[in-house]
């Protein structure tokens, strides 16, 4: 049984391939056609747009980036400056195998596994294609030998760089900041501010401190290079060029050998100094103890060196000298004195009996003075002679908080200062508004009380502080204080000299009697006299004790029995000479105890460098039993 | 008179209409190749030797008998197969495919020898069973195409597998496939596309959208067809002159001499360029359908014709994808491209063509 199969008619056979053969012909042409129009298309029609397309691929912009402004003290020491150096960076875009080509390189170069936790870190904060370091400040040998092996690491360069250094490391920190690495968020930033352009070729910007905030003038204007380039990025010819603008070189008003000075007076102590020239409000002297290293900063710090600095318990990032809040304690008082003698509540020659606390009427409570015993027979002069409590707590009673409000807010306590740095706190001024509205409360009689003494919700910067004694200094006329004494400019240009922020119009009795009183508290008799024996010029001062936890009624203070980081914090404010001030200062020493015994004795080694030049020993931390003889 | 003899003993079995396109052709890749490679003399003497091979196998095969031919389909299939198999089994392993055969004195590609083999071994199926072709003739023939093509496709090769299945898929549709046949393959390949595309991986649609999408991986795959279409497009109306691409002397196009050769005729010698380049293709093409339409028998119709079709094939793949039509598919431009293997691959399959045509001619007269 075969199946029934029909056999093909070759006639027909050939007439089916023919029509089958035609149809491959049309297929053929309509995509010839197809083809033909695709080339029209893209070699006529869009012509011109791919003709840019290739024009864009030829020519390279390249940024070149100006050099970054140098920083000097107000005599010419540098405090900021660039040095050339080679680093070699990867496109992390650009490499199939990080991890591998990390490896190769290290055995050419060596990579430190402190340069990989810093690459690692910079991996995750990068802008896409952008090249990150992972290896800086490359030796001669290693530049040599890299530079002839480098065809085998594609997406590997080595770029020549200027590098940021600041040779005071820890003694500037605070003040000058640091350059770092510019993050997807500054990055944003700049866009915003239509800046963008001239941070093309940038991959540093100012972070913090001086550097932060004369970014603008630093940085400088970008040039431009437009070379014609292969795929390779490999620079065929240089078509033209537009020579970048150096940024702006600034000299600040600090006194760098003042700066060092201040700095190792603290020894070990954390705390904070500000010195102000008063007549002019320059910045002499701006400390924060601890301080840190800057250069750690520039390419990006690693993971370990950063958490030891962030997890600290002394905080070392913090800029105490701008940022930290201390109540500012007895230092408050002459500038309270100067507020009973303006509003008249206490004429000088009253005295006052000190029991050795004090009692507002119809109550019992006793707020104590630090002398067991009270000082006796108390006028205005011996009040900040011995610092004494009970003359203040009567003499806030008597004015009430917003007179005092409104009295000390023209020294500059509660505000900004206005100093050129980013990130200053306002410390806090307290008024019966405030309370009302930060707590909805009524104002107490016995806020005030310890209102007086500098206690209760005050709180001061260091820097504020200074700012005050420098107005008080300088009889009443204020002027901002600043860090930037000059702004490179060209030399037929003149930079104004500083105005006055506004004159208080102290009446010249006031000040005669306050500013002999502060002159007194170095004196036998006086609070600070330990610190001044034997000084050479007049100088005034003012001791202060800032509460860090408050002690119960009944219980007296111990600093043996307190931790040292809930200890008192001591200040002391001082200028000098007295009768001419050149320096206005305030010494902050976190749980340093007594303003006279810690802090006074920084202000003397300050005092005397600036005004005799002479050097001092810093001064070792002393665990000294609480005395009875100073505030 | 003798020399007169040796030269028409030479050209007898040639086809001079299809030899003066060829020989266009092959000019221009000479021409191209030289400044595609920077200036290169090396390059072109080496394609001149591609050719040479080329041309010695062409002649060769070209006054072979067609029953040699015939004879060989099978023979040359179960070798190709043999060899595949072996490949998938223990080949060499170079840029992440398995691709290449060690024969110890040499590496080949099985693939390419299999360009040749299965239209040959399909359109020798189909004459044999010319008389009483049913449905399982067909399914039998598309079975000889899958086999070799899914092998090529899990070397990975992409390429190559689309040509062969391409050449294969001429020979059905010229042996008659019923159009039912083939509209109902279609349909069904489109009913079921969102039911795959829902199967896959994202990774894996993401690879598929990269193909019809290359600005998404702008530095990477899509690198190639970006800078082939910059400078197929900025070549403009008239070219920027032989020698003068900017894309192609400044290394922007991958490539260059092989599978993008084409961005670098059409940025130098612009849209004019391309329409005559276009135009020689379809002079060969054209006068290969000549030769399928007046072959004789069965077998030689399908086998010119497919030989014509694949060309054309290979020709409009890459140039669709250089031009961003098509997803970059590791095609080069037939005859043009630098390769020694492709040249020789296609002037056999000429060679088929001229014999066919020369065979029956003689046989006619």
């Amino acid at each position: 049984m075969t199946p029934h199969v029909e056999l093909k008619n070759h006639q027909r056979e050939r007439y089916l391939f023919s029509l089958r053969l035609i149809f491959c012909l049309g297929f053929v042409g309509v995509l010839m056609a197809i083809l033909v129009a695709r080339a029209f298309y893209l070699q006529v029609w869009k012509h011109e747009y791919f003709d840019t397309m290739a024009e864009s691929n030829r020519i390279f912009v390249v940024p070149i980036v100006p050099n970054r402004g140098v920083i000097t003290d107000r005599n010419g020491t540098v405090l900021a400056r660039n040095y050339a150096g080679y680093t070699l960076e990867l496109t992390p875009e650009k490499i199939p195998d990080l991890n591998a080509t990390i490896e190769e390189i290290g055995k050419l170069v060596e990579i430190k596994p402190k340069d990989l936790r810093r690459f690692k870190k910079l991996m995750s904060e990068r802008r896409s294609l952008q090249t990150l370091p992972v290896k800086t400040r490359l030796t001669d040998e290693e530049l040599a030998s890299f530079a002839a092996q480098l065809y085998r690491f594609p997406g590997v360069e080595i770029k020549a760089r200027l590098f940021r250094e600041y040779p005071l490391s820890e003694t500037t920190s605070h003040l000058l900041g640091y350059i770092g690495r510019i993050n997807q968020q500054e990055l944003d930033d700049l866009e915003k501010k239509d800046l963008a352009g001239n941070y093309m070729g940038s991959d540093y910007i100012g972070k913090t401190g001086i550097e932060e905030r004369y970014e603008k003038e630093m940085h400088g204007v970008t040039g431009l290079e437009q070379i014609e380039v292969d795929a390779g990025g490999r620079a065929v010819r240089m078509l033209s060029r537009t020579p970048p603008q150096s940024g702006k070189d600034l000299k600040l008003t600090l006194d760098a050998g003042l700066q060092e000075v201040a700095e190792q007076a603290f020894g070990d102590y954390r705390g904070a100094l500000v010195a102000i020239d008063p007549s002019n409000g320059e910045i002499l002297s701006f400390v924060s103890k601890p301080g840190y290293d800057p250069n750690l900063f520039i390419d990006g710090i690693d993971t370990e060196s950063w958490d030891a600095l962030n997890n600290s318990p002394d905080v070392p990032l913090n800029n105490r000298a701008l940022r930290g809040q201390y109540p500012p304690g007895s230092t408050i008082k002459p500038f309270m004195a100067l507020a009973g003698l303006h509003y008249d509540v206490r004429p000088p020659g009253l005295s006052i009996s000190d029991p050795g606390y004090f009692l507002l009427p119809g109550s019992s409570h006793q707020y104590r003075d630090w002398k067991t015993g009270g000082h006796g027979k108390v006028d205005m002069f011996t009040s900040i002679v011995v610092s004494c409590d009970t003359y203040y707590y009567g003499l806030a009673t008597e004015l009430g908080i917003d007179r005092m409000h409104e009295y000390l807010e023209q020294f500059g306590f509660g505000k900004h200062s206005g100093i050129d740095l980013k990130g200053e706190v306002s410390g806090l001024l307290p008024s019966s508004d405030w309370k009302m509205k930060r707590y909805q409360q009524i104002w107490y009689p016995g806020d005030t009380v310890s209102a007086g003494i500098g206690q209760g919700y005050n709180l001061v910067t260091p820097l504020q502080l200074a700012f005050a004694t420098a107005t008080l200094a300088n009889d009443g006329v204020a002027y901002r204080p600043h860090l930037v004494k000059e702004i490179q400019h060209a030399a037929n240009e003149t930079q104004a000299a500083p105005e006055p922020l506004y004159d208080l119009h102290i009446p010249a009795e006031h000040l005669a009697l306050v500013k002999s009183a502060m002159q007194a508290v170095v004196k036998p008799g006086g609070t600070a006299v330990g610190a001044f024996w034997g000084v050479q010029y007049p100088v005034a001062g003012k001791t202060g004790t800032a509460q860090v936890i408050g002690v119960k009624q009944g219980e007296k203070y111990d600093a043996e029995k307190v931790s040292e980081y809930n200890r008192d914090h001591a200040w002391f404010i001082s200028f000098a000479p007295a009768d001419k001030p050149r320096i206005a200062l305030a010494v902050l020493v976190e749980n340093g105890g007594h303003g006279g015994s810690t802090a006074a004795p920084i202000a003397r080694k300050v005092l005397d460098y600036y005004l005799l030049g002479k050097k001092s020993k810093p001064m070792q931390k002393v665990e000294e039993k609480a005395g009875a003889e100073d505030d | 008179m003798n020399l007169r003899l040796i030269k028409q003993r030479f050209m007898v079995h040639l086809d001079p209409v299809l030899l003066s396109g060829l020989g266009a052709l092959l000019l221009v890749s000479l021409l191209v190749l030289y400044s595609a490679s920077g200036g290169n003399e090396m390059r072109v003497f080496g394609q001149m030797g591609n050719i040479a091979i080329g041309f010695v196998a062409l002649w060769v095969v070209a006054n072979m008998p067609l029953h040699w031919l015939m004879r060989s389909a099978v023979p040359i299939y179960v070798l190709g197969m043999g060899m595949l198999i072996a490949v998938a089994l223990f080949g060499e392993i170079s840029h992440g495919a398995r691709r290449w055969l060690n024969l110890g004195f040499m590496n080949f590609q099985p693939s390419e020898l299999m360009k040749i083999a299965v239209p040959l071994m399909m359109a020798w199926y189909f004459e044999k069973h010319e008389a009483t072709l049913t449905m399982k003739n067909y399914v039998i023939a598309t079975l000889l195409l899958l086999m070799p093509v899914a092998l090529i496709v899990r070397q990975p090769d992409l390429g190559t597998s689309i040509l062969i299945g391409a050449s294969g898929f001429y020979v059905l549709f010229l042996a008659g496939l019923s159009w039912r046949v083939i509209i109902g393959l279609l349909v069904t390949a489109a009913a079921s596309a969102p039911f795959l595309w829902n199967m896959l991986h994202d990774y894996q649609r993401h690879r598929i959208m990269m193909l019809f999408d290359p600005s998404q991986d702008a530095l990477g795959k899509g690198y190639h067809t970006i800078q082939g279409m910059i400078a197929v497009g900025s070549g403009g109306l008239l070219g920027k002159g032989y020698m003068q691409g900017t894309q192609t002397h400044l290394d922007f196009l991958p490539e260059r001499t092989t599978d993008f050769i084409f961005a670098v005729y059409s940025e130098e010698f612009g849209f004019v360029g391309n329409l005559f380049l276009l135009g020689l293709f379809a002079f060969v093409i054209g006068r290969g359908f000549m030769i399928t339409a007046n072959a004789s028998t069965y077998f030689t119709r399908l086998m010119a014709g497919s030989i014509t079709l694949t060309f054309f094939t290979y020709a409009f793949v890459n140039m669709g994808m250089v031009s961003g039509i098509l997803p970059v598919v590791g095609v080069p431009l037939p005859l043009i491209s630098y390769g020694g293997t492709s040249m020789l691959t296609l002037l056999l399959g000429f060679g088929v063509l001229m014999s066919i045509h020369t065979h029956q001619r003689l046989v006619k007269t």
